[in-house]
């Protein structure tokens, strides 16, 4: 089904340079009352034309998320949220008209065109036919607030057998591969939110790549939180067969909001014999102001089984936005051989809160995972590094690697590392160290000296301090996101 | 929680002690005040379970199975118990069931010691620790040391013998304090050791004024059997040092936690460790350091050998307040597998909120190394001997720091002899 001229319209203005992110499109939208209760449910599940099964493991899921209780671990500090006050559905009933520039805060835009969008699939998305054989290609799913307005590259990828579609869309055209994978990663009752996500959520992208097909081109979503008052709870679910590859690509921005928004996604991940799933995230949603005020709540469970011998599942991440996250991208290697990898950059400023890290859950012989963390705070933030390696007694011969480094920048944030460090087979082999410090006043006056301004020479010091992650992103990410860190830190340098 | 809920076995534990107090309550010395505060915590929370996150490697269940009585007063000789005290050419103070025994013990001379009474001091936090709040309510003995400033009161030994006289278990809650004056210098040698089931629950309490220095070395070689849950609280002042190393052997279930505060500029905290455990033990050690001044410097190096179906527990946390800039903590924390039954639990951890500090972990869990034990073999030594060379190379770099020669061989010998029971 090729994307028709309304939708690539649509797309087009969301990604469009002029555009930006800073500021909300008004678009009519299809809301739901505000509020959570089974009658809701039963509406996001009827006007989504889900089938029976579907419907009851939300409501199993929204009965399970009731007796929970939301978790207090994190260190992380918000007012209570009232699940009753937000909108569970949303969906635009008309393409946005064009909005004025004037109503953007100007500092937001400036950052973005400091950032600059270097969105290669901008042109494709205008319609722009690329000649044939022009590679890399990156084909985007954009979800515009819950609903997936638009799919591109659907046929080349069809050719090949890939399966990229609103999830929405894989319930209705390919049900029996979501019914036998949606929850297998991340069951319902998994946690607070996970189960929230399983009883409301509204859009998400799916993937599947077929035996011994390497997927021809990187997948990207590009997520927006745009009305007002809305949670956004996609669910993305990603099976990669025996020896299949694929890339994925996931960024996100938000226009500015002085209410809180909430945001409880979730992702799973099924890699089967040697397959292998690249996920690398560049995540800079609305953090709040200087003063604390506004921002997104990031509460996300994304989670990776290596199910089969060989397989892989690397996470990327470089979070910069969100006033908090709260994110532990995980992987459970249950297949013999099989890898996980997770290389992550945080960082924090003003009042933002960050509570990420990883899990790491070696089952199978031979399994081996590597952690990469770097955390970096300025401001009055917070940011934490929790992770947890776990190896079962059956793990013979696992391996774990684990780094942490936190970068303080001035004396009113904090850096805190929580690792879990569980070992239950002797033959398993974990190594952890942590550094906390500052950037030195060597590296700084040597960069100083050579006439780098304060602010260039931080942020070269702060690209170095991640370089180990960076250069695990995927080219289209890694010009983003070194530049993101260089924007994010401005002004918390003194 | 309802009332109308059956209690868990954790709740009928902190009952059961609850109610023992309730006995004794007209009887036990000193400030009755402090004690009722003391249950009102126990009796609203309970013993810690794995739901809290401090315990959520240890559980307390096989205590809370346990019925534990009153100590008797002990008259016995104890002659077998003190034969496994190693030789110490300094004062000793012995308390036998946690309640001093005159008769078998020396007092020093240049440090001014006060028994018969719980010695509370100032610096232990019953309404966030569970098992301090269980020690304030029931604590009967103690031992208060003072040393003058500028005074070197060389070496005291602390003994704790657990008796099983009657066959009956016995719970028993030592409380000492330990002050030291300007410029002071102490080394507190502090050995346990026992037979049958019991639970010692000690709490010491070491204020460091500024420029002392108070040395801690402690064995606890303490009965298979029985529960021990120790806690310490070193304040530490300018420019003073408190520097501890644990060698713990013994018990079935096992915690040591130590809470030590850097409250001065350019003081120092050394918080060492080994633990050798066997069969069904479990050794929990943990630690929170709190930089509270600038300057200040905290190592830790711990290491656990893990044999049988043991299971070994490390949580270090080091806290640097926002004053306490230039802090250098340093944390290393080591384990070594040594069967395929046993499990390593560790959670090293920095809560940092000042910027300009140097603060470093690092943790490993793994076994012997296949290619040295290789090298050992390939040079003649038999396989016992070379995985006896290699687990001593492996506890030495947490030893080494121990200058107290007697205290220093006498921990060697107890090695020794684990090895050996283990390789029998």
């Amino acid at each position: 089904m090729a994307a028709d001229v309304e939708t690539i319209d649509t797309v087009n203005a969301l990604a469009e340079g002029g555009y930006k992110w800073g500021f909300s499109t008004d678009i009519e939208m299809d809301l739901a009352p505000k509020g959570l209760n089974e009658d809701i449910i039963r509406l996001i599940s009827s006007r989504k034309n889900e089938p029976e099964w579907l419907l009851e493991w939300r409501l199993k899921s929204y009965a399970a998320w009731l007796t929970m209780e939301e978790p207090d671990w994190a260190m992380v500090n918000h007012p209570p949220i009232d699940y009753q006050d937000l909108h569970y559905y949303a969906a635009p009933k008309k393409k946005p008209g064009p909005k004025s520039l004037d109503e953007v805060d100007p500092e937001l835009l400036k950052m973005y065109e400091k950032l600059g969008i270097p969105l290669k699939e901008r042109a494709i998305l205008a319609g722009v036919e690329l000649p044939e054989g022009e590679a890399p290609q990156v084909a985007v799913d954009a979800v515009f607030d819950s609903v997936s307005v638009a799919t591109t590259f659907r046929s080349t990828l069809a050719k090949s057998g890939v399966i990229f579609c609103p999830i929405s869309e894989a319930v209705q055209d390919h049900p029996e591969l979501v019914r036998k994978y949606l929850g297998s990663v991340v069951p319902a009752g998994d946690n607070y939110f996970a189960a929230l996500n399983s009883a409301v959520f509204t859009d998400g992208s799916f993937v599947f790549i077929p035996k011994g097909v390497r997927c021809p081109m990187e997948l990207s979503t590009y997520f927006r939180i745009n009305a007002r008052n809305t949670g956004q709870f996609e669910r993305t679910l990603i099976i990669v067969e025996d020896g299949g590859h694929v890339s994925y690509l996931e960024g996100c921005t938000a226009p500015q909001r002085d209410e809180n928004q909430l945001h409880a996604a979730v992702v799973e991940l099924v890699a089967m014999d040697d397959a292998t799933i690249k996920y690398s995230t560049v995540q800079n949603w609305y953090p709040g102001d200087v003063n604390g005020v506004g921002g997104i709540y990031n509460f996300v469970t994304k989670r990776g089984a290596c199910r089969g011998a060989r397989s892989k599942i690397s996470w990327t991440q470089v979070e910069t936005g969100s006033a908090i996250t709260w994110k532990y991208p995980s992987c459970i290697l249950q297949g013999d051989d099989s890898v996980g990898e997770f290389y992550s950059v945080a960082v924090t400023t003003n009042h933002q809160q960050a509570d990420t890290g990883t899990k790491m859950i070696h089952i199978g012989r031979n399994t081996r995972s590597t952690i990469v963390a770097k955390g970096i705070s300025a401001g009055k933030s917070n940011n934490t590094y929790r992770g947890l390696v776990r190896v079962l007694p059956k793990a013979e011969g696992a391996r774990n690697f684990t780094q942490c480094d936190s970068l303080l920048i001035g004396n009113q944030c904090g850096a805190h590392t929580v690792p879990y460090i569980e070992s239950r087979n002797a033959t398993a082999k974990l190594e952890h160290e942590a550094t906390t410090s500052k950037i030195s006043d060597d590296q700084l006056f040597y960069c100083r000296s050579r006439g780098l301004s304060q602010e260039d020479a931080v942020g070269m010091i702060v690209n170095g301090f991640c370089r180990d992650v960076l250069k695990e992103l995927p080219m289209e990410f890694a010009v983003e996101a070194q530049k993101l860190l260089a924007v994010s830190l401005e002004g918390s340098v003194g | 929680m309802s009332a109308a809920l059956k209690p868990t076995a954790l709740q009928s534990s902190a009952l059961a002690f609850l109610s023992r107090f309730e006995g004794l309550r007209a009887r036990l010395p000193g400030d009755v005040a402090i004690r009722d505060e003391a249950a009102g915590i126990l009796r609203s929370t309970g013993l810690p379970g794995p739901r809290e996150e401090a315990w959520r490697y240890t559980h307390l269940r096989s205590l809370a199975e346990v019925e534990f009585n009153e100590p008797l007063t002990p008259v016995a000789d104890c002659a077998d118990l003190l034969s496994r005290i190693p030789d110490f050419d300094a004062p000793r103070l012995i308390f036998v069931d946690g309640r001093f025994r005159d008769d078998l013990s020396t007092v020093p001379s240049l440090a001014a010691v006060r028994v018969g009474g719980p010695a509370f001091g100032a610096l232990a936090q019953p309404a966030s620790e569970k098992l301090v709040a269980l020690n304030t309510m029931l604590a009967e003995d103690g031992a208060d040391i003072s040393v003058p400033a500028g005074v070197d009161a060389g070496t005291v030994v602390l003994v704790s013998l657990g008796t099983d006289l009657h066959g009956r278990a016995v719970a028993f809650h030592p409380r000492h304090n330990i002050s030291l004056g300007k410029g002071a210098k102490l080394t507190l040698v502090e050995i346990a050791v026992g037979d049958g089931v019991y639970l010692h629950n000690p709490v010491l309490s070491v204020a460091v004024s500024p420029e002392a220095t108070m040395t801690h070395l402690r064995i606890q070689d303490e009965s298979r059997s029985a529960f021990v849950l120790s806690t310490v609280y070193a304040d530490v002042g300018e420019g003073g040092t408190y520097d501890s190393f644990l060698l713990a052997l013994g018990g079935k279930l096992t915690r040591a936690e130590i809470h030590a505060r850097l409250g001065g500029p350019n003081a120092i905290a050394h918080l060492n460790a080994a633990q050798l455990l066997a069969d069904h033990q479990h050794a929990d050690f943990t630690t929170i350091v709190s930089h509270d001044a600038p300057n200040c410097a905290s190592r830790q190096t711990v290491k656990t050998v893990l044999s049988g179906k043991s299971r070994g527990v490390f949580q270090g946390k080091i806290e640097v307040a926002r004053v306490a800039q230039k802090t250098d903590g340093y944390q290393m924390n080591q384990a070594l597998l040594l069967s395929p039954d046993c499990e390593m639990d560790s959670k090293p951890q920095l809560e940092i909120y000042a910027d300009d500090v140097k603060c470093s972990h690092g943790a490993t869990v793994g076994e012997l190394d296949a290619e040295q034990l290789f090298y050992l073999r390939s040079r003649g030594v038999p396989a016992a001997e070379a995985r006896m060379m290699l687990v001593r190379a492996f506890l030495d770099e947490a030893l080494e720091p121990i200058t107290h020669e007697a205290t220093r061989t006498a921990m060697e010998h107890a090695i020794a002899l684990w090895w050996e029971r283990q390789a029998a």
